[in-house]
């Protein structure tokens, strides 16, 4: 594999401009659910913090520095990243490191998202390089921002294909003094979702809420000592329960780590939390495991099943994460978008990176081709 | 400030322009006389006016898509118009454009608590639409301060915010989807009740994009359930440095209020002089709420104000009642009224690093004196979101020139210290031409790109946002 690691923005720019062939970009490479097997362009030799107030709750960073980097600064200050971005490894079953740019490349977020919002929430500005080679920018280091168009947004989840992220800002939020979970036992799927609607339409602000099949129910509740037993006091009261110190067991909701090493195709859909039951019972899936309230859902499927042909008749939108490579060459990989949107997409992508240098492997036709 | 000369061709369009609208319209949905097209010469931004050569005031996303078919085939700029309370001229017409109004389209279509959003036509009041939930206890959380009269569809045209969005997030973090109509008439479906879709974040590149990309007629927002109470605590320093370490201390310490409100010194005076709410005559005052069960509340406020006691307050006044929670936002909910009292004055909307919130406020004293004009600060410090109000005598002549050059000083100021032009309001017209200090001419072209994958003719509110000489050659083309 041909692997381009450009140290400096002005290098990256420079090999872009340069670029003869399409290529793959990444990050660490942790969250590739396949490969162009071409050029590999990565950021991850763009390293380091540039500037972090813990008063202003912001941190800038190039975007190859190792999120393990980012963690371990914010930690020391008693912060986080509030959005608890997955990591993918276990999953996917990858090696590597994952950098900050490539989480917010692929918008990653896990549970806390349906509290305080996901990564592209946090965003707050970026730089990056296009497909013609230029150095471009959006947004800043403010918590507020609206001069311009957000391409923040835009560039957020844009996987390596409008342009290479070279440096991120983003917003931080402090650590909570005190986590709990109640954990509710002997809820089938249906009652469970009903369960967790009910407590994220409490005022009793609830940071996580997830369903594992088998295991349980879950409620996280987050923040100051008095305030997290009184709110968990509550949701027990409306719901039942028992009440567990810690958090510990979200990072493996969070990495859905009761589908790792296990085969089978690994599907992500976002849908409406009240359809969350009915689409898991119609996908014919092996095991499930739901999050954000319902709506979001893991599912594992038997290889090859075209999941988004069995629960046609719901509003949702569904990935197909992992799979081997006959199922990834007959069903696309990202929920495909009405005709309308795909053409908005489709010239936002044109005039992004006009030579066509960016390519995932979603792309690989093209990148063939040349 | 300005606007390209109207079209000739275009002009001599409007017979047939209206003929067209009225095959397609109902007859009061068609406004073309010039004594009426009046009404819409103007947004919140009162300093410019030019009366549109239509508007039209559809009820339906289809109507708003044969509107914008007949448009584009005939060549006529469009400018969409929620409900016109821009501080910034979003909404300002150009003679030769049709006013695209959605007052009209104020419907609630879903309402889904299990779910947690509500669907609404676009031009729906933002006030009302928490008065479509609030019965069940839920509310929408966005609040900027015209929120009783500004619609949805500025809403997110704007991207607006509110005293209460350090906590909440502002529209795009509210906003799940829209049903939007691209200028050919294409209707297009973008997000919706779930989270988060794949693909390229279009909604958010849509909220924000100041009615250049399309017409949102219908949106999905998310809702939240009421927390059971708030109080706020009141307090004062006699420096601007106290202050805004203070600040910074309590966002620190882990306690999310729901908003930081800054006043200095001359917005202080000005308000008690105008409300007499009874505060401190003091240098700097902070308003800090949080949220939360009556026992919640009293844990965050003894952190906070046990925070600001190391910062020797001159006054420190936690309510305890509804009572005096109402007595401590008097003065801040009135400050914009006082202040107008003395004389006429430009808010400016500028964010800045809440680090660099000293250095900025000592810089704006010095510019007043250096421009003879006085200058209140009121704003929500939390994050840094500065609302400076210039005073000028609008009758002396010369004094509105003076007031944008000080505008203008400040608001590099706010880009040179790692900040932004504007935080809620929106660019518009008023900060158009100042973009080129934030961005570099690169910078502009990407985000043109985008609006010419949406709007090809730039037919769209074509004006605003980009400086006209940055536009130029893409609006004539």
């Amino acid at each position: 594999m041909n692997m381009i690691t450009p140290r400096t923005e002005a290098e990256l720019a420079d090999c872009i401009a340069g670029a003869q062939r399409p290529m793959q970009v990444v990050g660490g490479g942790t969250r590739s659910v396949g490969t162009t097997g071409g050029v590999v362009l990565t950021s991850r030799g763009l390293s380091g913090i540039s500037l972090y107030e813990p008063g202003s709750l912001t941190l800038v960073a190039q975007a190859g520095t190792p999120l393990a980097e980012i963690e371990a600064a914010l930690s020391t200050e008693g912060q986080r990243l509030p959005f608890e971005p997955m990591d993918h490894r276990g999953l996917l079953s990858n090696t590597g490191e994952p950098t900050i740019g490539g989480v917010f490349a692929a918008n990653v977020s896990g549970p806390r998202r349906i509290q305080v919002g996901a990564a592209r929430d946090f965003l707050l500005g970026v730089r990056f390089v296009d497909g013609t080679g230029r150095i471009l920018k959006n947004g800043g280091r403010v918590m507020k921002n609206v001069t311009g168009y957000d391409l923040v947004k835009l560039m957020a989840g844009s996987k390596g294909r409008l342009g290479v992220i070279s440096e991120v800002a983003f917003k931080v939020l402090p650590l909570p003094e005190v986590m709990v979970t109640l954990v509710i036992k002997g809820l089938d799927d249906m009652a469970a979702v009903r369960a967790l609607s009910q407590a994220l339409g409490s005022p009793f602000e609830v940071s996580g809420a997830a369903h594992w099949p088998g295991q349980g129910t879950f409620l996280r509740i987050e923040g100051f000592a008095g305030s997290v037993a009184y709110r968990a006091g509550k949701l027990r009261e409306m719901l039942g329960g028992e009440i567990e110190e810690g958090a510990q067991r979200w990072a493996g909701i969070r990495d859905v780590a009761p589908f790792h090493g296990v085969a089978g195709d690994i599907w992500r859909l976002s849908v409406k939390p009240s359809d969350a039951p009915e689409i898991v019972a119609r996908s014919g899936a092996q095991e499930a495991l739901y999050d954000w309230g319902g709506g979001l859902i893991w599912l594992r499927t038997a290889p090859g099943t075209d999941l988004r042909g069995r629960i046609a008749a719901f509003q949702r939108h569904a990935t197909l994460l992992r799979a081997d490579a006959e199922t990834l060459a007959r069903l696309p990989v990202e929920q495909p978008e009405p005709p309308a949107v795909a053409t908005l997409s489709a010239g936002i992508r044109a005039k992004f990176d006009p030579r066509g240098i960016f390519v995932t492997h979603t792309d690989v036709p093209q990148a063939t081709l040349s | 400030m300005e606007m390209p000369t109207p079209n000739p061709a275009i002009l001599a369009k409007k017979p047939r322009l209206v003929e067209r609208l009225l095959r397609v319209l109902p007859q009061d949905a068609v406004i073309h006389l010039e004594a009426e097209t009046r009404a819409y010469e103007c947004d919140a931004l009162t300093a410019y006016r030019c009366p549109p050569m239509v508007a039209v005031l559809p009820s339906t996303t289809q109507e708003v898509s044969d509107i914008l078919h007949i448009c584009h085939e005939m060549g006529v700029p469009v400018v969409p118009r929620g409900s016109g309370t821009s501080l910034a001229g979003g909404a300002l017409p150009t003679a030769d454009c049709l006013i695209l109004g959605v007052a009209r389209m104020n419907a609630v279509l879903e309402t889904d608590y299990d779910n947690r959003f509500i669907k609404v036509q676009s031009g729906r009041t933002n006030l009302s639409v928490t008065g479509a939930v609030q019965e069940n206890d839920f509310f929408y959380a966005p609040d900027p301060s015209s929120q009783l009269a500004c619609s949805i569809a500025g809403n997110i045209a704007m991207n607006s915010g509110g005293a209460h969005c350090l906590k909440y997030g502002v529209t795009t973090n509210n906003l799940m989807g829209v049903t939007m109509v691209l200028m050919d008439g294409t209707v297009v479906e973008i997000g919706g009740a779930h989270l988060d879709a794949g693909g390229l974040d279009l909604l958010g590149v849509i909220c924000g994009s100041e009615g250049q990309l399309g017409v949102v007629t219908e949106a999905t927002l998310r809702i939240l359930r009421k927390p059971e109470g708030a109080r706020p605590v009141l307090m004062g320093f006699d420096s601007n440095e106290v202050a805004g370490a203070c600040v910074s201390d309590i966002i620190k310490a882990g306690v999310l209020p729901v908003a930081i409100e800054f006043m200095d010194r001359p917005c202080i005076r000005a308000t008690e002089a105008f409300a007499k709410a009874g505060y401190p005559d003091c240098e700097a005052l902070l308003i800090v709420e949080v949220e939360g069960s009556n026992s919640e509340i009293d844990e965050q406020l003894e952190k906070i104000i046990a925070i600001a006691r190391r910062h020797n307050p001159v006054e420190l006044r936690e309510s305890k009642s509804a009572d005096e929670s109402a007595r401590i936002w008097l003065g801040r909910k009135s400050a914009f009224g006082a202040m107008g009292q003395i004389n006429d004055y430009m808010c400016l909307d500028g964010t800045i690093p809440v680090s660099q919130l000293p250095y900025v406020l000592r810089r704006i004293g010095e510019m007043s004196k250096e421009y003879g004009l006085d200058v209140g600060n009121v704003f929500h410090a939390g994050d840094g979101n500065m609302h400076p109000l210039i005073l000028f005598d609008a009758n002396k002549p010369g004094d509105l020139e003076l007031c944008e050059a000080m505008g203008a000083d400040i608001l590099k100021l706010c880009v040179e210290v790692g900040g932004c032009l504007t935080g809620e309001h929106g660019v518009g017209i008023e900060k158009r031409d100042l973009m080129v200090d934030q961005f570099a001419p690169d910078d502009l072209d990407i985000q043109m790109a985008v609006k010419d994958v949406f709007d090809p003719q730039w037919l769209l509110n074509p004006a605003k946002v980009f400086p006209l000489a940055a536009s130029d050659a893409r609006r004539a083309a």
